[in-house]
């Protein structure tokens, strides 16, 4: 298995009385809750945890882009990674933005993916996400009707613009270039590992797999309430005739490790529920712009959706809750490793993006769980999960061997 | 008054669009606004006293298609002229209510020949910085009759005949019915609905009447200036005691006002 330890940056000091107050934790609230000079400390504090996961052996460093959010404060996530790439060595930069639709021109992308595998030595994994309706259409403005023709040309256009070995003219819809010529050209040819958060658009699952994609689930409910939506994808896979490798899976998933199930709940439960009920905080009406879904996916999945929203009442949850119902997979590395066996099976997903930073957890508490977790639980289920498809490749990132390489990352 | 309808193939069957149809008298083409044609619309019902009503429905709207080749104001403005050939009208009065509205403007500023009558009822497609109009993208179905209505208890009885939005599937239902129509209508109207409509008024040569609800509280009174402003001898009519579906709370006004362009 391959564990991404991922971060989503949140903004730790959303007031108490938070939800009362304001109606959403994304597109319309007001910076007067933000302090850019607390800020310079939260980046680095989160930058610092970036890079002790590494040296606790994690595959992954995952960073992600948001807009207009208090609990995404990455708008770029290739910052980000720039930051981490001389700061780490071994780990993938797992890069769950760019939102390519947003990016214009999008062979931006292209160049900056580029960048990031040359420097990074190969150790760049890119994901590709249409992006959320909150962040491409009331953040970024993108209509939402056109969102999806717009990201399959940006597609196009990035595939290509590393493809190619001469400069070549693209006349898209949206994008017009007379010269794409992408320099420099990534590492790893010919392409970086592409994973594709989705939220069970039946044409994200058929996109995955026309590419050989990974196709993430970032949901924050928990794995439980995931099964019915990867089950969907796995069955897409069968019908195209797609081998079954896990790794054409991922999924993200709440991890609160300690020493017992009753420490865990005393360590992280203040700041689990900060995360459900203040970072979660956002208003219905932001949360799926008209046309942004298509009607296929809409007559799908509606009365589930409407249902779920329904029962997911997040300030009368419970840490018992959160924990009984799969929101949360936390407790003793025991608890923890059964969890996640139950997890992988259930969902089948080679790919685990850990979050272990959650909501406005301080910094000796997010060590704490990931020491545990990366010490007592991950070799197991490396061991473990999965071995039939151990010498799978083709969904991970292949960078420079070792002696090629620059040693830069501080120490 | 009977209101039939018909499915009818448009530029060369790129699209097939539902024409609602009736009345007897001098010809009126309707461009409804983003919200479409209500069952048993009450607007179409008073026009067709008093005209021949043609009132397609946009694709993306019901069972009209082809929405996926609309893409922009052009595309939209020059599909409205393509409806008009396949109907076979010459010079109908040109009627559109709000995002119908600006999509009427854009026709007869194109091509000023064409249409010589043009009634705006609380057209959206200018921005004024100082008055944002409300998002409607942003909205909660059942925040929406309180933008669109005067009387809002009534006018929330209207939008949902028979249905509940407490319910889960007359809810789903709706949902999705409107995520495509104002999926439809974002093409125009997200994030901010305008696409240069301003500049281009001044071309408009059609005899212009532009109707607006007094208390309308979607796109505000104050926008109706800005087209009188800027359409060469275009008239105002307010009709009080209506919201931004005005022609649904007070049809016989509105008609009233429209044969004032005969």
């Amino acid at each position: 298995m391959k564990f991404t330890w991922f971060h989503l940056m949140p903004w730790p000091h959303l007031p108490d009385d938070f939800r009362e107050k304001y109606r959403s934790v994304w597109v319309d609230i007001p910076t007067t809750l933000y302090d850019a000079k607390r800020g310079h400390h939260v980046y680095h504090d989160y930058f610092d945890q970036l890079e002790y996961a590494e040296t606790m052996g994690f595959d992954a460093l995952g960073v992600n882009e948001h807009h207009a959010n208090a609990y995404g404060l990455m708008p770029s996530p290739n910052l980000m990674a720039a930051a981490l790439a001389r700061r780490t060595s071994k780990a993938a930069i797992m890069v769950l933005g760019d939102s390519i639709a947003l990016y214009n021109p999008p062979i931006r992308v292209a160049e900056e993916f580029a960048m990031l595998d040359v420097m990074t030595g190969g150790r760049l994994a890119c994901g590709f996400p249409v992006g959320t309706s909150m962040d491409t259409n009331y953040a970024y403005g993108t209509i939402p009707a056109l969102t999806r023709e717009k990201y399959n040309e940006a597609h196009e256009l990035i595939m290509r613009a590393w493809r190619e070995d001469e400069p070549f003219a693209f006349n898209g819809r949206y994008t017009k270039l007379r010269y794409v010529n992408c320099w420099p050209k990534p590492i790893q040819r010919p392409r970086p590992p592409i994973f594709i958060p989705g939220g069970g658009s039946i044409e994200t699952y058929d996109f995955c797999l026309e590419f050989d994609y990974t196709y993430c689930y970032l949901s924050y409910s928990g794995y439980m309430r995931a099964k019915q939506l990867m089950e969907g994808y796995w069955e897409r896979v069968a019908k195209a005739g797609k081998d079954e490798s896990p790794y054409r899976g991922g999924f993200a998933q709440v991890i609160c490790v300690a020493d017992t199930d009753a420490e865990a709940e005393k360590l992280y439960s203040k700041h689990v529920h900060y995360f459900y009920n203040r970072c979660l905080h956002v208003y219905p009406g932001f949360a799926d712009a008209p046309g942004y879904r298509t009607v296929k996916t809409l007559q799908a999945n509606m009365i589930t959706q409407l249902t779920q929203a329904q029962l997911r009442n997040y300030p009368t949850l419970t840490w018992k809750d959160l924990v009984d119902q799969g929101y949360v997979i936390a407790g003793s590395p025991k608890t923890v490793y059964d969890r996640m066996v139950d997890l992988a099976k259930t969902l089948r997903v080679g790919n685990i993006f850990g979050l272990f930073q959650v909501g406005d957890m301080p910094s000796d508490k997010v060590r704490h769980s990931t020491k545990l977790f990366a010490e007592q639980v991950m070799p197991k289920l490396k061991a473990e999960l999965f071995q039939e498809w151990k010498n799978e490749d083709r969904f991970w990132i292949k960078p420079m061997q070792q002696n090629e390489r620059r040693q830069v990352a501080a120490e | 008054m009977t209101i039939t309808s018909r499915l009818i193939d448009v530029a060369g069957g790129r699209n097939k669009v539902r024409v609602y149809e009736g009345g007897d008298g001098p010809p009126l083409f309707y461009l409804h606004g983003a919200g479409g044609l209500m069952r048993e619309d009450r607007v179409i019902a008073a026009l067709a006293r008093h005209y021949r009503v043609y009132a397609p429905l946009l694709p993306g709207y019901e069972d009209s298609v082809g929405e996926e080749r609309l893409r922009d104001m052009l595309d939209v403005t020059l599909h409205g002229y393509d409806v008009m050939q396949a109907l076979g009208l010459s010079k109908p009065l040109v009627v559109g209510h709000s995002m119908g509205g600006m999509i009427a403007a854009e026709m007869a500023a194109i091509a000023p020949n064409e249409i010589e009558r043009l009634a705006l009822i609380a057209p959206a497609g200018i921005w004024l910085p100082e008055h944002p109009i409300v998002d409607i993208f942003a909205l909660l179905p059942q925040e929406f009759p309180g933008y669109l209505f005067h009387d809002v208890e009534a006018g929330a009885k209207l939008m949902t005949p028979g249905g509940d939005m407490n319910d889960v599937k007359f809810l789903a239902e709706f949902m999705i019915a409107n995520a495509r129509r104002l999926g439809t209508a974002g093409k125009m109207l997200f994030p901010i609905p305008e696409r240069g409509l301003s500049e281009r008024l001044y071309r408009i040569k059609a005899r212009t009447l532009v109707v607006w609800g007094e208390n309308d509280r979607l796109i505000p009174p104050v926008y109706a200036h800005e087209f009188i402003k800027g359409i060469s001898g275009a008239r105002l009519t307010t009709i009080p005691q209506a919201g931004h579906l005005v022609g649904h709370e007070k049809p016989d006004a509105l008609v009233e006002a429209l044969r004032t362009l005969n």
